[in-house]
């Protein structure tokens, strides 16, 4: 389903993605861990397709497709969502406002009808329960005054009602507390399925306890250093990414 | 790869919806402004003595008096010597019905969606429609009669209600008021008339729709709105125009009174065509629209969506008389492309326990330049007088300006101002954030700007927050990168 080969990236000149490759099929779920500043959020933006994000190299196959010649909203109509790590307020908008033009942009995408106000608050409701999220929020501005907690069930409320093929959650689990953290792992794991992908941006270990992944990969200076099973991620949690960090560097020495 | 702002290119390149000319005949007086114009205008209008006199006397000191200097707007000297001020389709003593009115006049107001008779009939609302300064179709007209409601033309309350309007005309705005006032006094030549009688509610929106058409012509509409003991009216103006090269000046004056415990709605949605993308065209549009709280408990709300026009220079007032009578303001001024507005609004209480709200949305996009501009003068006799003003800015892209001047003057000790303001820009995260749910970057835009006018837009009647809307959307054309 998704193909990264190769792929090199820069913001403001910088380098931070140094040639990254990785495969994700249908149905799997895929841990992207690394510590601060190794390229985790800048991978989750690419991918996406911010234009702040410069691809200078590599490619990016998505359904057998060049995922990089599309634009933003096109990726997202063909199924890829990002959960964003610090998601943005709209004041004056409410998010049952924001979804239903989301969701009606994807439909007329994808050659279908548009929900009308009905049906599509018998959708909301259902999946509100299924992500534990209060209605009444939805009736607020997008985001405007949510707690952090708030603001991530909301991505992932977001994330149910627009059923992705790919869902990329970037550190999802910053800023959570732990009741917090299982609403929200419930609301995914309750979203898996044979046909969608997840790739899981964290920093921490503990979120792996909730969302078991097939595949855990770490990220060190923009290249993906190891990839195991889910037991890699636990032996992170025990020796940390120093290790792995001078492993990496000793492959390639930094230039001073 | 295609990008969002190739998307807002497109969207910048499309041409003003509503530009097209109306071709009709027009009985216009020759160009320029003397005492012989003005008594021309008059008789063809065959106005009373007291009317001439007013006009003139308004003339003369519009003499001694110089264009203000002091708004934060730019523009060549006009002159008024070329101006032609007078200008009325060709048809002598106007249509009686809609099958008297020229098919190509309907045909006009089919073009910018106003069917005036299925409009009229599905909405229950009544049109005194104003097309260059003649009224041609009024309807409704007996259903309101039969409560004592008087909606007409303000010429042909002139000939029928002498009376009223001469206890009324300059009673809020006199013609000394200033320049663009006096101008209109001396020249005004039609525009609507609502007189609503002590305890009556007006069960349907009145509306008018303005539209300059003959090239050239300044457009010098004047309404009056008098709201007896009691009584309720609700009252809508829109307007839009075909695109022309040359400025066309508009200097309207609105008059509101209130008695007591009366309540006038005022809403104003406008659309006056705002130039090029360089600037070249468009209208000035320099209002004044005033509303004078006469009675205890009285109340005038003004809200405008203000989109159009190249320059924008308008301050709808309540003058807060009565004792708990209550103004309000609410706004959205969109200025795109070259577009200028310097607009707000000015509050004036005088009686005990008024009350005033302000709710000021200005967005600033292209080059455009948005002011706003408040007075809250609380007097001497005020007590517990009570204000509150929020003043908002957001600013699309990089060359566009926001400005806020507001005046605060209190001279009691009881009463009570608030102001608040903020200053916003629509994010490129924001963005971001719309295009990776699907939503394209002409959608977010217009949403996001929606979202900020929200508190304005919930005071406009139904339909015309829905124009509203799609008024934004088309006036937003190029406004971010």
């Amino acid at each position: 389903m998704l193909e990264i080969r190769n792929l090199h990236a820069q913001v403001d000149g910088h380098e931070i993605l140094r040639g990254i490759n990785l495969t994700v099929r249908p149905g799997e779920v895929h841990s992207i861990m690394g510590p601060n500043g190794s390229g985790k959020s800048t991978l989750s933006q690419v991918l996406a397709g911010r234009e702040t994000y410069v691809v200078t190299d590599g490619e990016v196959l998505y359904n057998g497709r060049n995922l990089l010649e599309l634009a933003a909203d096109e990726r997202a109509c063909e199924g890829v969502f990002l959960a964003f790590q610090y998601p943005v307020e709209i004041p004056g908008v409410s998010t049952n406002y924001f979804l239903r033009a989301a969701l009606n942009s994807v439909r007329k995408y994808r050659g279908q009808d548009e929900l009308d106000a009905m049906d599509f608050l018998k959708l909301v409701r259902e999946k509100a329960r299924l992500v534990e999220i209060d209605d009444k929020l939805l009736n607020r501005s997008l985001n405007e005054g949510f707690s952090g907690g708030e603001k991530k069930r909301n991505e992932v409320f977001q994330m149910a009602v627009l059923e992705p093929a790919l869902a990329i959650l970037d550190e999802t689990d910053s800023g959570l507390d732990i009741d917090a953290l299982r609403i929200v792992a419930d609301g995914v794991n309750k979203l898996r399925s044979p046909e969608r992908a997840f790739l899981v941006i964290t920093h921490y270990q503990r979120l792996l306890n909730y969302i078991v992944p097939d595949h855990v990969h770490v990220l060190i200076d923009g290249r993906i250093a190891r990839s195991g099973g889910k037991e890699l991620a636990l032996e992170l949690e025990e020796k940390g990414y120093g290790w792995l960090e001078k492993e990496a560097r000793r492959v390639e020495p930094v230039s001073a | 790869m295609p990008s969002s702002s190739d998307a807002i290119r497109d969207f910048a390149a499309r041409e003003y919806k509503y530009g097209f000319v109306t071709d009709i005949e027009a009985d216009s007086v020759p160009p320029g402004l003397n005492e012989d114009i003005i008594r021309v205008i008059s008789a063809k209008k065959g106005e009373p003595a007291f009317l001439l006199d007013w006009r003139l006397k308004a003339f003369r000191h519009w003499q001694t008096m110089a264009e203000p200097r002091w708004p934060n707007v730019k523009y060549p000297p006009i002159d008024y010597q070329a101006i032609v001020y007078y200008s009325a389709p060709k048809r002598q003593g106007g249509p009686r019905s809609l099958d008297e009115v020229d098919p190509k006049l309907l045909e006009t107001y089919e073009k910018l969606g106003i069917p005036l008779e299925e409009r009229a009939a599905l909405a229950g609302v009544a049109v005194d429609a104003v097309f260059d300064s003649v009224s041609v179709a009024t309807t409704f007209k007996e259903k309101l009669r039969e409560l004592g409601i008087i909606f007409c033309s303000f010429s042909e309350a002139v000939r029928h209600h002498g009376d009223l309007v001469q206890k009324y005309l300059g009673s809020v705005v006199p013609y000394r008021d200033n320049f663009f006032a006096a101008l209109n006094a001396a020249v005004f030549t039609d525009g609507s008339f609502v007189y609503v009688p002590k305890g009556v509610r007006c069960p349907m929106e009145l509306s008018t729709y303005f539209r300059i058409n003959a090239a050239a012509t300044g457009q010098f509409e004047r309404t009056l709105i008098v709201a007896d003991e009691g009584s309720q009216v609700s009252y809508l103006e829109g307007c839009t125009a075909p695109m022309r090269d040359e400025n066309q000046l508009h200097a309207a004056v609105v008059e509101l009174v209130a008695h007591k415990n009366a309540t006038i709605k005022y809403s104003t949605v406008q659309n006056w065509y705002p130039g090029d993308e360089e600037g070249r065209g468009g209208i000035y549009n320099f209002v004044t629209k005033r509303g004078l709280c006469e009675g205890e408990n009285s109340r005038i709300s003004w809200t405008q969506v203000e989109t159009g026009s190249a320059i924008t220079w308008k301050y709808p007032g309540c003058v807060l008389k009565g004792n708990g009578s209550v103004g309000e303001f609410y706004s959205v001024a969109l200025t795109n492309h070259r577009q200028q507005a310097d607009t707000g609004t000015k509050m004036i209480h005088i009686g005990a326990n008024t009350r005033s709200t302000i709710v000021s949305k200005g967005i600033s996009a292209g080059r455009g330049q948005n002011t706003y501009r408040g007075l809250v003068k609380i007097g001497k006799s005020a007590e517990h007088a009570r204000n509150y003003t929020q003043c908002d800015s957001m600013l699309l892209g990089s060359r566009c300006g926001a400005h806020t001047f507001p005046y605060i003057e209190v001279r009691n000790n009881t009463a009570r101002a608030e102001h608040e303001a903020t200053t916003s820009r629509i994010g490129e995260d924001q963005l971001f954030y719309c295009n990776q749910r699907g939503i394209s970057t002409e959608d977010a835009v217009s949403m996001i700007v929606n979202g900020f006018c929200k508190e304005v837009f919930r005071e406009l009647p139904m339909e015309f927050a829905v124009e509203a809307r799609k008024l934004l959307e088309v006036s937003l054309e190029g406004s971010v990168g």
